[in-house]
This record gives C-alpha cells, structure tokens and sequence, in this order.
C-alpha cells in the first residue's frame, strides 16, 4: 500500500470517534499489562500511563482534544453509573462502617480542612494568584464537584479539572507507601485517606488494593465531596489575606 | 447484566432530577450512589448476585473511566507553565497532608486500645 493511500485511510479513520475510542481501550489494557507486569506497583498507575501513551498520539499526529473526546466520550460516560455501582462495596461493608461512625465523621473534618486550607495556604504564600488558588483549594474532591465549587470561588473550572486529576495520580502513587510508613496499615484507615484526599483516582488504586479498602475510599469520597462543597465557598474569604498582592 | 445497568442509570438518574430540583451542591451520581445504598439497606436480601457482578465489573475498570479526562491535561500544560512552582509544591503537600491528616485520624480513634484514654 503507498503511503498516499495509508494517510487517507488515516485521515478518514482519525475523524470518525471509534478510533479514538479503541486507542483508550487499547492504551488502558496497554498500561494494566505494565501495573500488573509490575508486581502492581503503585508508580506503574494505569491511568498516568494511559494518558501518557495518548497525549504522546495525539500530539503525534495533530490531533486536537476535542476529536479524540468524540470518541472517548463513550468511556467518560460510564463514570456516572460507576459512581452509582460505589453503593455496592458500600452496603458489603456497612456494619462496619456503622461501628466506625464516630471515628469517620471526626477523620473526615480534620482530613477535608486540612486539604482545603493547606492547598489554599501553601499556594498563596508561594506567591500563586488568587485564580489559580481559587481552581486549586478543592482539588482533592471528586471533578464536578470541584469544578462547581472553583467557579462559584472565582477560579477556573477547566484548570480544577486539571488539578484534580494530577492529585488523584499523585495520591494513588504514594498514599499506600507513605501511610505505611507512618504505621497507618489497616485497609479501613489507607482507603478513607486516599478517597478523601485522590477522589475516584484514589478509590480506584483503593479497589486495587481490596474491596474493603475500595469501600472505605468509595465512602470518603462522597462524604468529602459534600462537606467540601458545604465548608470551601464560606472558608476561603477568611484566607483570602493570605494572598500576595 | 441489562437489568443491574438499567437499575444503575436509573438511579443516577433519579440523583440527578434530586440536584437539579433541591439545587444540591452535589453531583447527580453521587445522590445516586446514596439513593441506592438506602435502596439496598431496605432491601432485605440486599443486591442481586447480578447487580453485584455488574457493579464488580464496573469498579474493576474504575481506572479506564478517568482515561479521557485525564487526557485533557493536555490542554493546560502552557497555562501550568507560569505558576507550575507553586501549583506543583502546594498540590504536592496538601495532597500529602490530606491523606496524612485523614488516615492518621481514623488510625488513631478506630484503634485505640479499649480504655486506653489515658
């Protein structure tokens, strides 16, 4: 076949979504080969490599976003129902989640200010403008409901979506390793910390590791998203100052 | 699995109708997600073996589902650029206090030897 003929068939297939879509099917089992070749390595995270291996494509072949959502959308889609199905794990372990009631709401408040407030502090005393901190304070909660939030704030929904995302890979890379070695080594503890802190990222290096730590992750997660959205719009006007002029 | 996948977007569905009509802060599916779990409380034989395959399914492959949108990374990497110092170091400690902070916590309260309240 001439190459002529090869760019035409690209050209053809690269507009319609299935190809896009088969690439991230493609590139996810790609990266799960790698985790698993890994011995499940938290560094090999599925979804860094997948991103990895796509942006690497379609900057490769001048390919913009937007194309390659028009396929990918269809796997985006599912995330809704997914989120739904987290009430199953959930109700699997609901006597224990009921018996460590009080012990959850209290990791829950100092866990979700402490994300909040330390994103916010840290950034705005490194000298970050008050856009950026505004996309930046709730990136620790699941995407549309940090979007939301960096909005009403004054910041940038599309740049919180950015950040979410990059906590949620840096979280579920370290968090396992890192709590570990603060002696942190029950399932129920390591899975709260990763949904509260890494989302649905978390949660899903959370399933990983057990279905009862992907339950812990799963509940963290929803609970962290509400008090976020309740906590964040009154909380950082009192930080504002912080921010240098 | 038809049925677990029409029970799941029916109840994402009903999460969604719920924010739009109480203006909740948060997102449809996960109102979902607690509606189904207090479905499943009241449901005496909780989930059907299939909805459990189903959800299983799904979760096992919860990392696929964040594949397109973490690609849109891609997007804002010139934005990142000006600020990438402090973005880069106060995303990276607050994320790291975040998951200290919490699992410390729950750590600490949930196993506290009995009586051990000093």
């Amino acid at each position: 076949m001439s190459t002529g003929s090869m760019t035409e068939i690209w050209v053809y297939l690269s507009a319609q979504p299935l190809v896009w879509l088969t690439l991230t099917l493609a590139a996810y089992l790609l990266a799960i080969t790698l985790h698993r070749k890994a011995g499940g390595h938290p560094a090999a995270n599925p979804v860094l490599i997948s991103v990895a291996i796509l942006v690497a494509l379609l900057l490769a072949t001048d390919t913009p976003y937007q194309r390659y959502f028009d396929g990918a959308q269809f796997v985006h889609f599912l995330l809704g129902p997914a989120t739904v199905a987290l009430a199953v794990p959930l109700h699997g372990q609901l006597k224990r989640l009921v018996a460590m009631g009080g012990p959850i709401v209290v990791a829950l408040v100092v866990g979700s200010l402490v994300a909040g407030v330390s994103a916010y502090t840290i950034g705005a005393l490194l000298g970050a403008s008050a856009p950026t901190l505004a996309s930046l304070a709730p990136k620790s909660v699941t995407t549309p409901i940090a979007m939301g939030i960096a909005e009403r704030l004054g910041g940038l929904a599309s740049l919180t979506a950015v950040f979410v995302i990059l906590t949620g890979i840096f979280g579920a890379i370290f968090a396992d390793g890192l709590l570990r070695r603060l002696g942190v080594k029950d399932e129920a503890s390591i899975g709260f910390a990763l949904g509260l802190a890494s989302h649905g990222i978390g949660t899903a290096r959370a399933f990983q590791l057990s279905e009862q730590t992907g339950a812990f992750a799963a509940l963290a997660m929803g609970l962290n998203g509400l008090l976020t959205a309740l906590t964040l719009p009154w909380l950082l006007p009192l930080l504002a100052p912080l921010i240098k002029p | 699995m038809t049925a677990a996948l029409a029970l799941l977007l029916a109840f994402q569905l009903a999460g969604e109708a719920l924010r739009v009509a109480l203006h909740l802060p948060v997102p449809g599916p996960v109102i979902g997600m607690a509606l189904l779990l207090v479905y499943l409380i009241l449901r005496p034989e909780g989930p059907s073996t299939e909805l459990r395959n189903t959800a299983g399914g799904l979760l096992q492959n919860l990392s696929l589902l964040f594949v397109p949108a973490g690609t849109g990374v891609m997007l804002h990497v010139g934005r990142l650029a000006d600020e990438a110092w402090p973005i880069a170091i106060a995303l990276v400690a607050s994320t790291v206090l975040g998951l200290i902070a919490a699992g410390l916590t729950l750590h600490w309260l949930a196993h506290r030897p009995q009586g051990g309240r000093q």
